[in-house]
């Protein structure tokens, strides 16, 4: 067991939720939350190796100017710590590899999907198999969404909840795979995390707006077969406290928001685990 | 070598841009395009081996998962047209500028000089068109030509020879950068024309001015000693008309003004902005004694005032009408990226919390040819929209509300007005945050993007009507990433006590940046030759005076500079050191070692003659309408739901990120379906604390018709009244003046000038009257003056517009209140007098009459009421709380309703009001300061003794049953509507 839980926050060329990202794993309980901006891995000031738990928050890397997260994967690709001139991109496969954990959300999800970390077949971590593509929509937008949660998934985060109800704030989330094999295989082995659903729904949608941007089989997250890596479109850091939900003023809701729960089940599994 | 590398989505997704495109060009053109698909072109231009481009493109470029590509092979296939869009050599190319970054990290090297990569959109079109048609997609819809090109080529064309050549929009210039000089021993008229032609917007005793001053002995006897002649420099002269200009020198607010008003009494007024603005934040301050929570106003870029202890928070509003309404996207996207550079270059720096925008548009169905010049106004509400979208989105700062107004007036110029909200804190390196100050010594840096030929002379542009000769390179696009990154750094910076004071280099460039900062210490010499250009060829003057985006300007000590500089380095930010500030009085500039300018501190800063001008008030007369009787106001009700000003404007909040940074508590839709139009927002922006801020804003030009002094009024009151009814509490408001007016300067252009000018001076007199009233001090605030539109014999000015904004502390976001109606059984009840105050409101505009009774706003009486109603909401008395404004009680009882998905009975009868004897009047007059309540029946008496002495009625019932049904003045059903049908005449309009 761990003595000290230490979860990082990455930021910088574009990330936007850092903050509420880092607030999630205080109030989780993690013993030490770290925002550091990129160029502080890059220059050798911090490592991955000193922390237990990486949150890759949203935001628009370089400005999605390529698509989401495209032109922030190929950074992270080239990325080469100074002095030592380790590849940045070694550092985090060691980080996985160690039986850490990496959250993505939004913006981290489009990045772990574009580097390849997710689904991470066979711990195949850097080849891609999944995209986030434009929502059908055609257009950025904010809403709160009902979610599912897939109880047979691996996934650590998710652990002991059926149902989230969160914002999702993108333009880019519409799930799609290479082909028909890889969407088979994320379901055959529960990888498929978290489904859009009506409201007070439990069947997957397809129907706008509850599936806010034409995901295939209405897919908001997934996670890599060790469940420790996981992924998202929508914003449980948007929801740590009652006043963040849309209807606080009409509905009685516990003290805590529900997307705090991902972040107390990551800081659990590490001081249980590692 | 030139590469063309061309990706698309596959063919077997969907293509939502080009989906959406279509649909425009079917609803907004007419034209029967069948499908278009878009496949986007980088084009690099660069000495990089053919197999590097073929190793990395595939990688760099494209999602393997949902793209193809290609290199130097077209990918359009199965099309009638294909017009490819492209910029302009120059012009801001954000796509292509990341593209070129990931490019060079797969070469491993930087490009050179003259090597780059660019960006351009193809569509593909199908369907039945000729080439006229297709030219008037890329003109109307796809291509701003301001700053963009556009080439098409049919099928058959194509089939010749297909694919498009590469194009390569590189800056060529050969001109040898040099300072010229200027004659100013010239006659009256020839000084005129060197303003004209230089678009110095200077006018003839201006000019004298700066002739007597650059010829007066002492002066040239410096002049000499450093090169310079008894001619100005084009440095010079471009510095001094930007500074004294309109824009940044506010002459019209500082002028004197001889006022008439109506009875015939003239009076003199000494500067409306000292007057009025400043002088009643001064009595608030003092009344308030140590509870006064002002910390700086009116003097920095933005307002300061105090949070808590720990804690400032500072907010700025700006427009950015002209560029918007030359180029609706780059012109947005600036003036929002641009507005957040005010509380970020104010006092120390703030962090970026929230964004808060009001766009007033022509109608966008507006169907009647458009003056030469224009744009539709559809075209420039979607380009508005989206450079907000992209500049507050890609920012990271939550959207938290902001309005829309339609007024056929301004086709000729749009409102963009762009608010931002920042917080820092109160103590940084062991001094007030809000206070800096620049010593002699310090390094003048310059931090963020590089100089080019855009934005110059946006201030003095600005500073004019929009004309035929209106310069393009105004124009100008903001890149919100290079800006983010700047503020990442320099937040960093700031809390590592590396400079001493920042500004951001927004009008005027670095001219007027170092200038001001410079007044802190005395002067400052500056070498414009180290300044990091985007391309060569831009003459010192332009790099003086380029208001190229994402930059500030800041005074590092000597002995924090090298560190300054790498964390910037490592950061990934380009800084760089420009000159020295020093306290020798004199304004020295040099370009390569030579003198481009020298003037006197004093001269620049406080050498501008004070204008004078007149004002004459006669109260207009309108036809007093007579509208017929109808028994049955259902439909009424609907079309006034529909009309533009009140329907839902979902459509655009959605599009903007509203809950980013975590923070949000009243957001911009409430209710049940989230989808009711909340009054204010609320926002937590230290997420360990309750402790919160409200942000609420009113606009009500059309009162302007009538008096500008009850349109300034009302503003003021709705701002305050939406505040209030979201949690907001009087004692601890601040507001903000956004003045955006049509030229009230009589001339032969503007005959009636001193009736505008009028019109101003009673805009400030009520802003006195009601901002003391109410104890609300204004912290900071803008004026744009010349929002006119003059091409051949059409002249369009705007409606004399002030957006009042109110920003407050909260003391816990867990007592805020929303505005749907929550439970059936709960009561109505409605707060405040309604008065036959119809003058220019929905109702009569409905009608086509404009009317006389312009809503009168009673501070007294709403002062009291707004105390009253703050302490019932924070005691939990209350269940919802919304304004009754534009369409009063009918449309905020059925906004109420609807939001709530119940329905409610009321009885109008109830409702307390004054000389009203119609149905309708009741129901759509705008009498001010008005809110409807409704409450649980158990704590109906709480309600009522919290309200004691307030004018206040129990109207109704909130009902399960969907129904909005009102008894009339004579106790029969007048209205009678299912809240379904309601809401969808309300949302209808603007759903796109």
């Amino acid at each position: 067991m761990v003595k000290k839980v230490r979860s990082i926050v990455i930021s910088g060329n574009g990330t936007n939720c850092e903050m509420e990202m880092a607030h999630a794993c205080r109030l989780a309980g993690a013993d030490e939350v770290d925002i550091v901006h990129i160029s502080d891995l890059i220059y050798g000031v911090k490592r991955l190796d000193d922390y237990h738990f990486l949150n890759l928050p949203g935001g628009f890397l370089d400005g999605d100017d390529l698509g989401a997260a495209q032109a922030g994967a190929n950074r992270f690709r080239y990325a080469t710590v100074r002095g030592s001139g380790e590849r940045l991109l070694e550092q985090l496969l060691r980080f996985i590899n160690d039986g850490k954990l990496v959250f993505g959300v939004c913006n981290g999800f489009q990045l772990m999907v574009k580097l390849g970390l997710l689904p991470g077949f066979e711990g195949r971590y850097t080849e891609r198999e999944v995209t986030l593509t434009y929502n059908d929509s055609g257009r950025f937008e904010d809403r709160w969404t009902y979610l599912r949660v897939n109880s047979h998934s691996p996934c650590v985060l998710t652990k002991g909840v059926d149902h989230f109800y969160l914002p999702v704030r993108h333009g880019e989330g519409k799930f799609i795979t290479r082909d028909a094999s890889v969407l088979e295989r994320l379901h055959a082995e529960g990888l498929v995390v978290l489904q859009y659903t009506q409201a007070g729904g439990d069947e997957p949608t397809m129907e706008y707006p509850w599936n806010p941007n034409g995901s295939t089989d209405a897919v908001a997250g997934i996670c890599d077969p060790t469940g420790r890596l996981f992924g998202l479109m929508p914003h449980p850091e948007a929801y740590l406290h009652y006043t963040n939900h849309p209807r606080w003023t009409r509905e009685k809701l516990p003290e805590e928001g529900q997307g705090l729960i991902l972040f107390k089940n990551a800081v659990n599994f590490i001081r249980k685990h590692l | 070598m030139v590469y063309r590398v061309e990706v698309m989505l596959k063919k077997s997704l969907r293509d939502a841009f080009g989906e959406k495109i279509r649909k425009r060009i079917n609803e907004d053109i007419h034209l029967p395009v069948r499908s278009v698909r878009t496949i986007k072109v980088f084009t690099i231009d660069a000495e990089i081996a053919s197999t590097l481009v073929e190793e990395s493109a595939g990688q760099l470029f494209c999602d393997s998962i949902s793209q193809e590509y290609s290199i130097d092979r077209p990918l359009a296939d199965d099309f009638d047209w294909l017009i490819e869009v492209g910029f302009r050599p120059g012009v801001t190319d954000n796509e292509g500028k990341t593209a070129r970054e990931s490019l060079e990290l797969a070469i491993g090297r930087k490009l050179n000089r003259g090597e780059g990569v660019y960006t351009s959109t193809q569509y593909a079109l199908t369907g039945n068109l000729s080439l006229k048609d297709v030219e008037r997609i890329a003109t109307d819809l796809l291509a701003n030509t301001l700053i963009q090109s556009f080439r098409v080529k049919d099928r058959s064309e194509w089939d010749k020879t297909p694919g498009m050549p590469p194009l390569v929009p590189r800056v060529i210039t050969d001109t040898r950068p040099t300072v010229e000089e200027i004659d100013l021993a010239v006659s009256d008229e020839r000084l005129l024309a060197i303003s004209r032609e230089r678009v110095l917007a200077l006018n003839l005793a201006e000019m004298k001015v700066i002739r007597d001053y650059i010829t007066s002995p002492e002066a040239l006897a410096h002049r000499r000693s450093l090169g310079l002649s008894e001619k100005i420099t084009d440095v010079e002269l471009e510095c001094l008309a930007q500074t004294w200009s309109e824009h940044c020198k506010h002459k019209i607010f500082n002028g004197r003004i001889h006022y008439t008003d109506e009875t015939g009494d003239t009076r003199i007024i000494n500067s409306l902005f000292d007057t009025y603005i400043k002088d009643s934040t001064r009595l608030i301050r003092e009344a308030k004694g140590e509870n006064d929570f002002c910390l700086s106003v009116f003097r920095d870029n933005a307002g300061v005032i105090k949070f808590n202890d720990e804690w400032s928070l500072a907010f700025k509003v700006e427009t950015h009408n002209s560029p918007s309404a030359l180029d609706p996207y780059g012109g947005a996207l600036t003036g929002i990226v641009g507005v957040n550079r005010d509380p970020f270059g104010t006092g120390k720096g703030a962090k970026l919390i929230f964004n808060t925008d009001v766009f007033c548009f022509a109608p966008p169905d507006y169907d009647k040819p458009l003056p030469p010049r224009l744009l539709h106004p559809k075209r420039i509400f979607e380009g508005v929209r989206e450079g907000v979208e992209h500049g507050g989105n890609k920012s990271g700062i939550p959207t938290v509300n902001g309005c829309l107004v339609f007024d056929e007036r301004y086709l000729g110029k749009p409102l963009v007005f762009c608010g931002t909200g920042g917080i820092m804190p109160a103590v940084v390196c062991g001094g007030p945050s809000h206070i800096k100050k620049a010593e002699p010594e310090d390094f003048i840096v310059m931090t963020g993007g590089r100089i080019g030929k855009d934005g110059i002379h946006g201030a003095t542009f600005s500073s004019e009507e929009l004309h035929e000769g209106s310069p393009a390179t105004a124009v100008q696009i903001g890149d919100p990433i290079t800006q983010k990154k700047m503020t990442d750094f320099l937040l960093v910076a700031r809390d590592l006590c590396l400079y001493r004071s920042i500004t951001d280099n927004g009008a005027g460039g670095l001219s007027s940046s170092v200038g001001e900062m410079a007044q802190d210490c005395g002067g400052f010499e500056l070498q414009l030759e180290k300044a990091p250009l985007k391309y060569a060829g831009l003459n010192p003057w332009e790099i003086f005076l380029s208001e190229a985006q994402e930059r500030m300007t800041l005074a590092v000590p000597p002995d924090n500079k090298d560190a300054f500089l790498a964390l910037a380095e490592k950061m990934g930010v380009e800084a760089t050191v420009l000159g020295r500030f020093n306290d020798n009085g004199k304004f020295l500039v040099t370009y390569e070692e030579k003198t481009a300018a020298c003037l006197d501190m004093e001269f620049v800063h406080n050498g501008l003659p004070q204008m004078e001008m007149v004002a004459v008030w006669t109260p207009p007369k309108h036809h007093e309408p007579d509208i017929p009787k109808v028994e049955d106001l259902t439909s009424t009700l609907e079309t006034m739901l529909g009309r533009l000003n009140i329907c839902s404007k979902e459509y655009v909040v959605r599009q903007y990120d509203h809950e980013v940074q975590g923070g949000g508590v009243i957001k911009p839709l409430s209710g049940r379906n989230g989808d009711g139009p909340s009054d204010a927002a609320v926002i937590r922006p230290v997420l360990s604390s309750f402790e919160g801020m409200v942000v609420a804003n009113g606009i009500c030009p059309r009162y302007s018709d009538i008096d500008t002094y009850h349109m300034m009024a009302c503003a003021i009151d709705e701002a305050i009244r939406n505040a209030i009814a979201s949690g907001g509490n009087l004692r601890h408001l601040a507001g903000l003046d956004n003045f955006c007016w049509c030229d009230p300067i009589q001339s032969e252009k503007t005959p009636d000038g001193r009736y505008k000018l009028a019109q101003l001076v009673r805009a400030n007199q009520a802003l006195y009257d009601y901002t003391t009233a109410y104890g609300v001090p204004c912290i900071s605030g803008k004026d744009s003056m010349k929002n006119d539109y003059i091409v051949e014999n059409t002249k369009i000015s705007i409606p004399p517009t002030v957006l009042f904004s109110v920003l407050g502390k909260i003391d816990d976001v867990r007592r805020v209140q929303t505005m749907d109606a929550k439970a059936p059984g709960d009561l109505v009840y409605v707060v405040g007098l309604t008065k036959p105050e119809l003058g220019a409101s929905e109702y009569f505009a409905r009608h086509g009459y404009i009317g006389n009774n312009v809503p009168v706003v009673d501070a007294a009486a709403a002062k009291a009421g707004y105390e009253r109603l703050t302490v019932a909401i924070c005691k939990g008395l209350v269940a919802s709380c919304h304004d009754c404004s534009d369409g009063g009680l009918g449309v905020a009882l059925a906004e109420t309703a609807f939001a709530g998905g119940l329905g409610m009975k009321i009885d109008l009868a109830a409702v307390p009001g004054e000389d009203i004897e119609r149905d309708d009047f009741l129901l759509f007059s705008e009498s001010q300061s008005r809110f409807v309540v409704t409450v649980h029946p158990d704590k109906e008496e709480a309600f009522s003794a919290a309200l004691q002495g307030t004018t206040l009625a129990r109207i109704g019932q909130v009902t399960e049953e969907p129904i909005l049904i009102c008894i009339g003045l004579k106790g029969d059903v007048v209205l009678s509507a299912s809240i379904a049908r309601l809401k969808e005449a309300w949302q209808r309009p603007l759903r796109w």
